[in-house]
């Protein structure tokens, strides 16, 4: 099953390293891996995306808690939570499909933040799922660029991840 | 008064009361060792390799209760030490590794003898740190013996660029450390506790399992309490034997692959089994579904949260430091009114005897040749089981495990979690240079002996007068009988062609050899090698190169698919 966990971590030179090297080391999968500094300058946060059997999430938390350097560990999806992604995909956009484009970018509450005379850059949050389906949705052949940002979350209401 | 980066990095060790360093120099660690040599109260022990200079730490750690400590350059130097690192993290043993590294301006740029020590050393420390000011030595150093003694203990390293070690500040060494990320927990949860006593007094066919986690946690006492207290049958695995006397007669051996036919069909059959510091690792129970195939409820002692429910799952958790759970337990189990079922009791122990009554460490001695069993027999009854016993890894480990009993913890070292080869001399450093008085002996074989046998040099500078047994049956065995039984005898590269003369290399190094070829001279060689008090003997004792270790449980079979000698 997928699995969010989000994580603090001491925002250190080679901390995010050891992450890495844990999941490669003991054959954990990683979705996808997202990290930054938090309001504390000395305290990174980071979500990582993966899945694997119960036994497996339960070793993946263990296993992260006995990093020194990691402060504590959620399991976002084992409670109420919220997950989003950025993306930025740049396609081709002129003739009949400039405005098909935009009016694609406008269903999915996408943004266009660059226009050329034969591209759109567009900006797209949402669940992972949301943007699988948008880049579905349009011309597969006018898309010249994607990135993305992998998930970010966070918990409802009252579940807190902080020191 | 301003010292140097390397002034510093002395006087920590000299704070935390660091009695030995084991070591080689090299260029990035120049300035250290010349800050070694200005003061006496640190004393540096030169090995002749890196990995040596680890090994010797971890024997050193294995037998006391302090912290290993080696010094090692930059490059090279480092990763010689690696195999040691590894060694030393797979069994946890607690150690600080202090390395050199090229100057900061010069990191990332392949400069001369430059590795990424904080990378390569990554997956097999507890934890570690690259010193990038002055101002941090002391305080990293102070967690880096923090972090390697406390929790589940680990090898922690300090890679300390070379113009760190040139550069000035205050020393200041901390009292205390806290690491707002670090917690371990050592009080086991009050409620599991409780329920832990009334399954182990609710058992009608109990096995107690004690591991490693016993020796380092120092607990063999109120293990030992705890088990007399309760009558039920005890194990200890490779790493954890000596943590219950191996003469006691609820002592039914070692569990695991050469594990006596007591203690396995004991762990497989029993329906409640307590884990005491040990961590259900495939060289013990085996197959994990064949193991699982057995319905019993078991109880799991260890600091470390991540040991429980690993391989196997665990009804009851005990997370905590194994001497603090132990008491905690033996207290649990005064206030609960229950007794054990007494006819329960009675019947385990009938079909325990019958299964000991089958004998599983017979084997058949002779005249003609030296059987390499008699030998650890006869170690064991000239020093009176009382020698502190250093092993490499291979057949003549097993041997020495089964046939030497171990009643102390700490007396057993041996490198069970990685295997070693190449482990045994330099760890035998360690432990005679912790217990001068004590008889040291290194039990190996003639493939490990020579992955360390440069370290008789190191023996004879620091006269450390090791006694090495040396079961030489030309062959690599334990790979030998491995192609005997599952690989159509095709003895692929396990010959050992070409021995050398290990009697004339002994004295070539300045030490006594003796060969024995015959059996009825085992036990004068012993007798006169221990009399030697102030000489390394080597022994190369002439074994039965057909010779196998039994019983045997096949790689990845259940434990009640074990092979016994008289099976074959």
């Amino acid at each position: 099953m997928r699995h969010i966990i989000s994580l603090l971590m001491e925002n250190e030179a080679g901390a995010l390293s050891r992450v890495a090297g844990l999941f490669s080391a003991r054959g954990y999968n990683i979705e996808s891996l997202t990290v930054a500094t938090t309001e504390d300058p000395t305290m990174s946060r980071m979500t990582i995306v993966t899945s694997g059997s119960d036994d497996v999430i339960e070793q993946i938390n263990k296993q992260l808690n006995k990093l020194i350097e990691v402060v504590q560990v959620m399991d976002l999806t084992e409670g109420e939570h919220i997950e989003r992604e950025l993306m930025l995909v740049k396609v081709k956009a002129e003739g009949a499909a400039r405005e098909e484009m935009k009016r694609m970018a406008d269903i999915f509450r996408g943004r266009i933040i660059d226009v050329t005379d034969a591209t759109y850059t567009i900006e797209l949050t949402g669940s992972g799922t949301k943007l699988d389906n948008f880049l579905q949705a349009i011309d597969r052949s006018l898309i010249l660029e994607t990135v993305r940002t992998g998930a970010s979350g966070i918990g409802r209401g009252k579940r807190i991840l902080k020191l | 008064m301003e010292l140097t980066g390397a002034e510093i990095t002395i006087r920590c060790l000299q704070d935390e009361g660091v009695e030995y360093v084991f070591g080689y120099p090299g260029g990035a660690v120049l300035f250290i060792y010349d800050a070694l040599f200005n003061q006496d109260k640190v004393k540096h022990i030169l090995v002749r390799h890196e990995q040596a200079a680890v090994h010797a730490a971890d024997g050193y750690a294995r037998s006391t209760e302090k912290v290993g400590v080696a010094l090692v350059t930059s490059g090279p130097g480092v990763t010689n030490a690696v195999t040691g690192i590894a060694t030393a993290y797979m069994d946890s043993i607690p150690m600080v590794v202090i390395s050199g590294q090229v100057p900061t301006g010069a990191i990332g740029e392949d400069a001369f003898q430059e590795v990424d020590t904080v990378g390569i050393t990554r997956p097999c420390v507890k934890h570690n740190f690259l010193v990038k000011d002055v101002k941090d030595i002391a305080s990293t150093i102070k967690k880096a013996f923090y972090l390697a003694k406390s929790g589940r203990p680990g090898p922690v390293l300090v890679d300390i660029p070379k113009d760190i070690s040139i550069a000035k500040a205050e020393y200041d060494y901390p009292k205390n450390v806290s690491i707002r990320s670090y917690n371990p927990q050592v009080k086991a949860d009050a409620t599991a506790i409780k329920q832990a006593a009334e399954l182990l007094l609710s058992a009608k066919r109990p096995v107690i399992y004690t591991g490693g986690g016993v020796i380092l946690s120092d607990a063999a006492k109120p293990l030992t309490e705890l088990v007399r207290g309760l009558g039920y049958p005890c194990v200890s695995t490779l790493m954890g034997l000596g943590g219950y006397p191996e003469t006691d007669k609820l002592f039914l051996g070692m569990p695991g692959m050469h594990g006596t036919l007591e203690a396995n069909l004991g762990m497989q059959n029993c329906d409640v089994l307590l884990a005491v510091g040990a961590r259900f690792d495939d060289r013990v129970i085996g197959n994990v579904s064949h193991f699982n195939s057995v319905p019993r409820k078991i109880i799991h002692i260890d600091i470390d949260p991540a040991s429980i429910s690993k391989r196997v799952q665990v009804d009851v958790a005990l997370v905590g430091d194994v001497k603090e759970v132990v008491k905690e337990l033996q207290a649990a189990l005064k206030s609960v009114k229950q007794k054990p079922d007494a006819a329960a009791q009675a019947d385990w122990w009938k079909q325990i005897g019958e299964w000991r009554g089958r004998n599983s460490l017979a084997y058949k001695n002779s005249t003609e040749v030296i059987k390499p069993q008699y030998v650890v027999e006869k170690l064991y009854e000239i020093t009176k089981g009382e020698a502190f016993v250093t092993s490499d890894v291979g057949q003549h480990q097993m041997w020495a495990a089964q046939y030497y009993k171990f009643d102390e913890p700490r007396r057993w070292i041996n490198s069970g979690g990685l295997g070693t080869m190449g482990f045994g001399l330099p760890a035998a450093m360690g432990v005679k240079l912790a217990h001068p008085k004590a008889d040291v002996a290194c039990i190996t074989g003639e493939g490990s002996i020579q992955m360390c046998i440069q370290e008789l040099s190191t023996c004879k500078q620091f006269r450390l007068p090791i006694k090495v047994l040396s079961l030489n049956n030309r062959y690599l065995g334990m790979v030998r009988q491995w192609q005997e039984f599952f690989h159509g005898n095709r003895y692929a590269e396990s010959y050992m062609d070409a021995l050398p003369d290990f009697v004339k290399l002994a004295e070539a190094y300045g030490h006594v050899g003796i060969r024995v070829v015959n059996p009825a001279d085992v036990e004068g060689a012993i007798k006169e090698a221990f009399a030697r008090k102030n000489e390394l003997v080597f022994m190369d004792f002439q074994t039965d190169p057909t010779e196998n270790v039994f019983p045997m449980v096949p790689g990845g079979k259940g434990l009640s698919d074990i092979i016994m000698a008289e099976d074959l």
